[in-house]
């Protein structure tokens, strides 16, 4: 019979982090090629065209680099929420809100107001939006004791229906012909973008900005000393007198308000009209969770890892054309990734030993 | 299964990472008899107990029943030669009912339809023993005395001849208690026999026929219970007769520091734990809390320091009433504390030395300024804090869980009287620690004496209260059953019966 002993790891060198995280990248390439194979696919030629299809040429760089923008914003957020032990699975309903505050302040406003304040609005709007949208289940969590997990993806669909219903009722653009979505916002309400590209790079400079200052709030102040104890172990948190309710929601105005501008930045930068959620964010909200976790909660990481899953996502759209493979398998592709990065986290944590015994007492580790 | 007559436990020795939990024990039952297994918190009894139900191995020697030597590898192995154990923490699961839970534990419950089938049994056994339980009500509506019969039946089904029990009265009122007894004495009638783990002498010596002592992995004693008195059993619990080699310099009683007037205070199950207790530490001064552990002391150090919510009653650090503040607000009141379970409560593992050094104490100026941390000055308070309380450590950038219990318990404890708070509330500070640690941190609590802070310590270690304490509380049952000065020899004799509830002065 076979033993398998597990013990706590007592210290992590930076090396076996990285070359973990290697492993696992490894791992779950091998098990995304096996996925290929299946569809009848070169798995070599389909992962190689992933790869160049996002960074391999001009062309794909920069669109890997236009979906790094919101990737960016929620991981940096969702690297915060994630770190305080707050599980916010809503940034995908965060997005759409602060989409859907932009398009609102950008078609109240886009004839009177000149784009140097209309812009910064739309900004604080989105904000504001994803932040509200994010008080809700950090306030349900801490005076109620209601799972966030479930708050928060839950709002998700909330906020999805209620777009749709504005796009197909109230909100119907004029000039649509009948079809579902806004009117187009007026050109001063537009993101500029770098010539040859769909780079909106206000969007980007706001968010490799906000990134910084996380990092800066994570581990160089008070706030962000409270959150990684809360983090780390909330019983000590609560010992030393750190106030919850005023952590999670401060974690949560940020961690919602990057989503909500992460949503502005895609209709004033990409889209210019609200349409139907699903072409608004194409899933930013749950990617950005895989890749918070790939950045180790790092903020400062999410620039890194955000660009390879914007590359991901690029090099997905690239098989679809040119293999023929359903729109599905991006996230076939993502979620293979999450499964495998959590599980060398726990390879991580931990030290696995696969012993030959014979008679093991299966009861011996119930005792106290 | 022949039915158990003689249940003999020979030489047992238990040792974990070196530590011996028990050392050379022996013991017998007879059926028709309650045994009463006695001693301290951490005497080995649990283990020992363990070791008979089959989680544990011993290392050396045996179990004989009926005089036959037998093996016992886990508790299905237990169950077979007719044992059974009650653990002091129900294993029943809330949601289902009771036969449900029976059915689960029950080793012939039939595949098909068991609920039906094993029903009759269990009726026979409820009026058996006189049991009233209804077998269709869900756990989590029964009381702590219904579950515990819940399980009892659990045992006896599967045909347990020794059901041992282990502190069955912890979680019962006292109507429940009696009631226990009563279905204890019934089955001890009908030839069952019941190993009771206790530290309650009252318990013991009203319903045990014989009674072994263990203390400190050993077998101190065994007795009838028909020919002892309490005292002389508390005797031999503690295992000696009181000592006292007091040598703390006397000092003068300073102005008062901490005052607790009628403290009441609800536990995690709902529960009274801490009853209207009153009482004042001064300067100068280390204040003892002993006791049992589970007798409320815990809940008491928690709503002094702010983590638990006061019902009713007022705590004033000085003349600043700190009822019901927030910890960090009553830590800026100059009340520190060292919590009782350092790695779940005192620091964040995964944290860095010196983070974890100002754990209490980032909020204060010197260490953040304007929301933003100064690492520079934490940084330099950390090595100051390394060096002046030894912590042994290659550097203060580490993750602290790759320190020692005692190196964590150091840093703690400078942490919390680096800022000279006027009152140290400190929990089981030395618990678990080796000899040089425990020595070390003594010294330190005797320091914060000498200069002029006050401690109230909560200790389950007589020899470390008597060593400390200039006077000393005993706290059973959410009660103070005595405020003795540790000078009143007389009193402190009897202790241990205090601390068992059945001496109050």
């Amino acid at each position: 019979m076979f033993k398998i002993n597990v013990y706590d790891r007592d210290s992590v060198t930076p090396l076996r982090s990285l070359m973990t995280n290697i492993g696992s990248l490894a791992a779950s390439l091998v098990a995304i090629g096996i996925v290929f194979l299946l569809c009848g696919v070169n798995p070599l030629y389909a992962i190689a065209k992933i790869f160049t299809g996002s960074f391999g040429s001009m062309y794909g760089f920069k669109e890997t680099v236009t979906k790094a923008i919101p990737l960016i914003l929620i991981g940096g957020g969702l690297a915060l929420a994630f770190r305080g032990k707050f599980w916010n699975i809503g940034a995908e309903g965060q997005l759409l809100m602060g989409a859907l505050m932009g398009t609102w302040v950008g078609l109240a406003w886009g004839d009177t107001l000149p784009s140097y304040l209309l812009i910064p609005l739309m900004f604080f709007a989105g904000f504001a939006g994803g932040a509200l949208l994010g008080l809700i289940p950090a306030i349900l969590k801490i005076k109620f004791s209601i799972n966030e997990v479930i708050s928060t993806l839950m709002l998700n669909y909330i906020c999805a229906e209620f777009i749709t219903m504005l796009i197909v009722g109230p909100w119907k653009g004029s000039t649509r012909f009948g079809f579902p979505g806004t009117n187009n916002l007026n050109p001063s309400a537009l993101l500029g973008v770098m010539p040859g590209s769909r780079i909106h790079y206000v969007t980007l400079i706001v968010a490799i900005i906000s990134v910084v200052i996380l990092s800066i709030v994570v581990y160089r102040t008070r706030f962000g000393y409270e959150v990684r104890v809360i983090g780390e172990n909330p019983e000590a948190g609560r010992y030393a007198g750190i106030n919850f309710f005023r952590t999670t929601i401060v974690i949560m105005i940020l961690s919602g308000g990057l989503a909500g501008i992460a949503g502005v930045g895609e209709l004033a930068g990409i889209h210019h009209y609200l349409g139907y959620p699903a072409s608004i964010s194409s899933g930013y909200g749950f990617t950005a969770i895989i890749v918070a976790w790939l950045a180790k909660l790092n903020p400062m990481y999410v620039l890194v890892s955000a660009l390879f899953f914007a590359g991901i996502l690029v090099g997905g759209d690239a098989i679809q054309i040119s293999l023929g493979l359903p729109g599905a398998t991006v996230q076939i592709v993502n979620g293979i990734l999450l499964v495998f990065l959590i599980m060398g986290d726990y390879f991580l944590k931990h030290k696995v030993v696969i012993k030959h015994s014979k008679g093991v007492n299966k009861f011996l580790k119930q005792g106290n | 299964m022949k039915k158990i007559q003689k249940l003999e436990m020979v030489n047992i020795s238990k040792s974990f990472q070196g530590n011996f939990a028990n050392k050379d024990i022996n013991l017998h039952i007879n059926s028709g008899e309650i045994l009463g297994l006695l001693g301290e918190n951490g005497a080995g009894k649990t283990t020992l107990m363990n070791i008979l139900y089959g989680l544990y191995q011993p290392d050396s020697g045996e179990i004989r029943i009926n005089g036959e030597s037998v093996k016992i590898n886990s508790p299905i192995d237990s169950i077979h030669h007719g044992i059974g154990m009650v653990h002091q923490h129900f294993m029943l699961i809330q949601n289902h009912t009771v036969i449900e839970n029976i059915a689960l534990g029950y080793e012939k419950t039939p595949f098909f339809f068991p609920k039906i089938r094993i029903r009759d049994k269990v009726v026979e056994f409820s009026e058996k023993f006189n049991f009233a339980i209804e077998p269709y009500k869900k756990v989590w509506q029964l009381s702590a005395g219904e579950q515990q019969r819940v399980e009892i039946i659990k045992a006896l089904l599967n045909g347990a001849d020794l059901l041992i029990l282990d502190e069955p009265t912890s979680v019962l009122t006292p109507q429940e208690t009696k009631e226990l007894f009563r279905i204890l004495k019934d089955m001890k009638a009908q030839g069952h026999m019941v190993i009771i783990i206790s530290h309650k002498l009252d318990e013991i010596m009203d319903i045990c026929d014989r009674v072994t002592v263990i203390q400190k992995g050993r077998i101190a004693g065994h007795a009838d219970t028909a020919n002892m008195d309490k005292r002389s059993l508390a005797r031999m619990m503690i295992g000696r007769e009181v000592l006292f080699n007091v040598n703390r310099e006397p000092l003068p009683r300073g102005e008062q520091v901490l005052k607790v007037s009628n403290l009441h205070v609800i536990g995690d199950k709902g529960l009274p734990v801490v009853k209207y207790i009153s009482f004042d530490v001064y300067a100068n001064e280390i204040f003892g809390i002993a006791g049992v552990a589970g007798n409320g002391q815990k809940e008491l150090a928690e709503a002094i320091t702010g983590i638990r919510p006061i019902k009713s009653g007022a705590v004033f650090a000085g003349k600043k009433n700190i009822t019901n503040m927030s910890p960090r607000k009553i830590y800026d009141h100059g009340v520190s504390h060292v919590p009782e379970e350092r790695i779940k409560f005192g620091i964040a593992p995964g944290l860095f030395l010196y983070d974890n050094a100002i754990l209490k104490q980032h909020h204060l100026e010197k260490f953040s300024k304007n929301m933003f941390l100064e690492y520079g000055r934490i940084k330099n308070h950390t090595k100051s804090l390394v060096d002046s309380y030894k912590v042994a450590t290659h550097s203060i950038d580490v993750q602290i869980k790759n320190l020692s219990g005692g190196n964590i318990q150091k840093l703690i404890l400078g942490r919390e009287i680096s800022e000279k708070p006027s009152l140290l509330v400190a929990s089981h500070p030395t618990y678990g620690l080796d000899v040089g640690a425990t020595e070390y941190l003594r010294e330190q609590l005797l320091k914060r004496r000498r200069e002029g802070g006050a401690v109230l310590l909560f200790s389950e270690d007589l020899d470390e209260i008597f060593e400390l304490c200039d006077r000393i509380a005993v706290m059973f049952q959410g009660e103070f059953t005595g405020i003795l000065d540790s000078s009143d020899k007389e009193k402190l004799a009897d202790i241990g019966l205090m601390m068992a509830g059945s001496v109050r002065y």
